[in-house]
């Protein structure tokens, strides 16, 4: 089951799935919506998400115990609500690290009881210099 | 002899997207190749770029800049390229098509001979001085690279509450950035009707985060003594001047510009390498060879592109026509372009290649709806091509195939484009 969309007046929505960055016209008709100016199906799963929930990847960095390297980037490994984003950064800014983990390694789990972990996304704290 | 001269057949100066990708395609190609790297660390801006979306043309995924480095970093200790970090060019001859470098490092002075010499030196970000902004010379004036810098690298925050002058890229990745770290951005000025940025970054940094977005407002003032403890905004009119009675003043800790990148050719100047006045980068053929045979450039020294991914093609084009051993002759001809498009890169296509496809790289020159691009030369028409948007911040890449027959003769080619008409 579909959630369902409550479009009153036309919308446009600019896709950022890709540097296309497709602005999608959405109409309300016959109860539902039609989309437009799309160049891709993924456009399309875009602009309906954007209706329904929209979703966002966070990206920050959080703090280390480390003075090569005091801060290291790190995102969410999968999408979040995008309600979320601030309260996800907040936690995050709460954090210190006191492993020197890597690209890939998890340094939050679940975070804010999104189901989404974040991940390390930057070797610098294990690249020699 | 000097016993100190090492010798290499491809010598790539800067490790960033373009530098890394060249060296690693040199390698492949089987060229001894020498990267040379200022900083510590490889990866050039990436490296503070933690935001994602880079990669999605390249690899169908949306990576964080360190990411995108990595997946070249990480092939470096397999390869044969030799790296050299904290070193810096600090000056560069030319013996016949040869390259002699002077090269300052930790052990020292070092000089290398090299057959073929590749730019990757990236660009830089216009300054205050360079965009005037008037008023006291206080703390408090910084590019977005540097306070990226300060956010992502040293972990300092460099603002409460600030404004973004400028609506490029970075500033848009740092209105975002500097919003999540929780600093109030009062909003992004732009001097100009339309924003400079992607479409997609106005959306995704500016609209999610409930950033206002000024159109033709500027700064034209900067106010503290020690530290700045606000900026004057004025609407501007159609010569970009500010208007008198339209000023507001807006108290924040900091000003933040991202008001345009030119492509960093120090080096490339103290050799002599043509640029072009359009891209600020050196003018190059097909193989982004400069007109200075054996010289070769990429990435954002050649033309700021807006994708890492192209920034690497670029990089590889390079790396693997500077591998080439042989020096044929080449057969320029001029690519040009009208006052329709910013401009297009290559310059030139050499007549005598080998391979028929060439990849162009264009701007338009203004928003466009239902464009009509057309190659011709003189009467001849070679393309014409169709798009539905083109905007001067998203650069579009074009294969072209041109026979040797199409290519007969001296006529250089012309790019143009016109608002087609609906059918």
């Amino acid at each position: 089951m579909r959630d369902t969309i409550k479009l009153t007046q036309p919308k446009e929505i600019v896709c950022i799935v890709c540097p296309n960055g497709c602005r999608v016209l959405c109409e309300p008709s016959d109860g539902g919506v039609r989309y437009s100016g799309y160049q891709c199906k993924r456009g399309l799963a875009y602009a309906e998400a954007e209706l329904i929930r929209p979703m966002r990847t966070l990206t920050t960095s959080v703090k280390t115990a480390f003075a090569d390297a005091p801060v290291v980037s790190v995102r969410t490994a999968g999408e979040i609500e995008k309600s979320k984003l601030r309260e996800v950064a907040g936690e995050l800014g709460k954090l210190t690290l006191s492993k020197r983990v890597k690209i890939g390694d998890v340094v939050a789990q679940n975070v804010c009881g999104t189901g989404v972990d974040v991940v390390c996304t930057s070797d610098r704290l294990v690249q020699s210099l | 002899m000097n016993t100190d001269l090492q010798t290499f057949d491809v010598t790539v100066i800067g490790a960033g997207p373009a530098g890394l990708a060249a060296a690693l395609e040199a390698d492949r190609q089987g060229a001894k190749t020498l990267l040379i790297e200022r900083e510590a660390r490889l990866g050039g801006i990436l490296k503070q770029c933690i935001h994602d979306g880079f990669g999605i043309v390249r690899y169908g995924e949306k990576l964080s800049g360190p990411e995108y480095a990595e997946r070249f970093i990480e092939r470096l200790p397999d390869s044969g390229v030799t790296v050299w970090t904290l070193s810096f060019v600090s000056g560069i001859e030319r013996v016949g098509t040869d390259s002699f470098l002077t090269v300052i490092t930790r052990e020292g002075m070092k000089r290398v001979r090299t057959r073929s010499l590749v730019l990757a030196t990236g660009c830089r970000e216009r300054t205050s001085r360079q965009i005037g902004v008037h008023g006291r010379h206080c703390a408090g004036v910084f590019t977005a690279g540097t306070a990226q810098y300060y956010t992502n690298i040293l972990g300092k925050l460099p603002t409460k509450r600030c404004v973004i002058l400028g609506s490029g890229d970075i500033g848009l990745i740092m209105a975002r950035r500097l919003t999540i770290e929780g600093a109030e951005v009062v909003g992004v000025y732009e001097a100009k009707p339309t924003p400079s940025g992607l479409t997609r970054n106005v959306s995704q940094c500016l609209w999610d985060f409930d950033i206002p977005l000024h159109t033709g407002k500027t700064v034209s003032r900067v106010f503290g003594d020690a530290r700045l403890t606000a900026v004057e905004i004025a609407s501007v009119d159609g010569c970009m001047c500010p208007i008198a009675g339209t000023e507001e003043i807006i108290p924040c800790d900091a000003l933040i510009l991202s008001v345009g990148l030119i492509p960093e050719n120090e080096l490339a100047q103290s050799i002599g390498v043509p640029l072009d006045p359009k891209t600020k980068g050196a003018i190059v053929d097909e193989r982004n060879e400069t007109l200075l045979q054996g010289v070769f450039a990429c990435g954002n020294a050649l033309h700021v592109n807006d994708l890492v991914d192209y920034v690497s093609e670029s990089g590889e084009t390079a790396g693997k026509a500077a591998a080439g051993s042989d020096r044929p002759e080449r057969e320029l001809l001029p690519v040009e372009c009208d006052q329709s498009l910013l401009y297009v890169v290559p310059q030139r296509l050499d007549k005598a290649a080998a391979e028929s496809e060439r990849v162009f790289f264009f701007r338009s020159s203004a928003d466009m709806d239902n464009a009509l691009l057309t190659v011709s030369r003189g009467e001849t028409r070679l393309l014409s091509k169709r798009y539905a948007h083109l905007r001067p911040p998203e650069m579009e890449r074009l294969p072209l195939a041109l026979s040797s027959e199409q290519l007969a003769g001296e006529e250089p080619l012309l790019f143009h484009l016109e608002e087609a008409t609906h059918a």
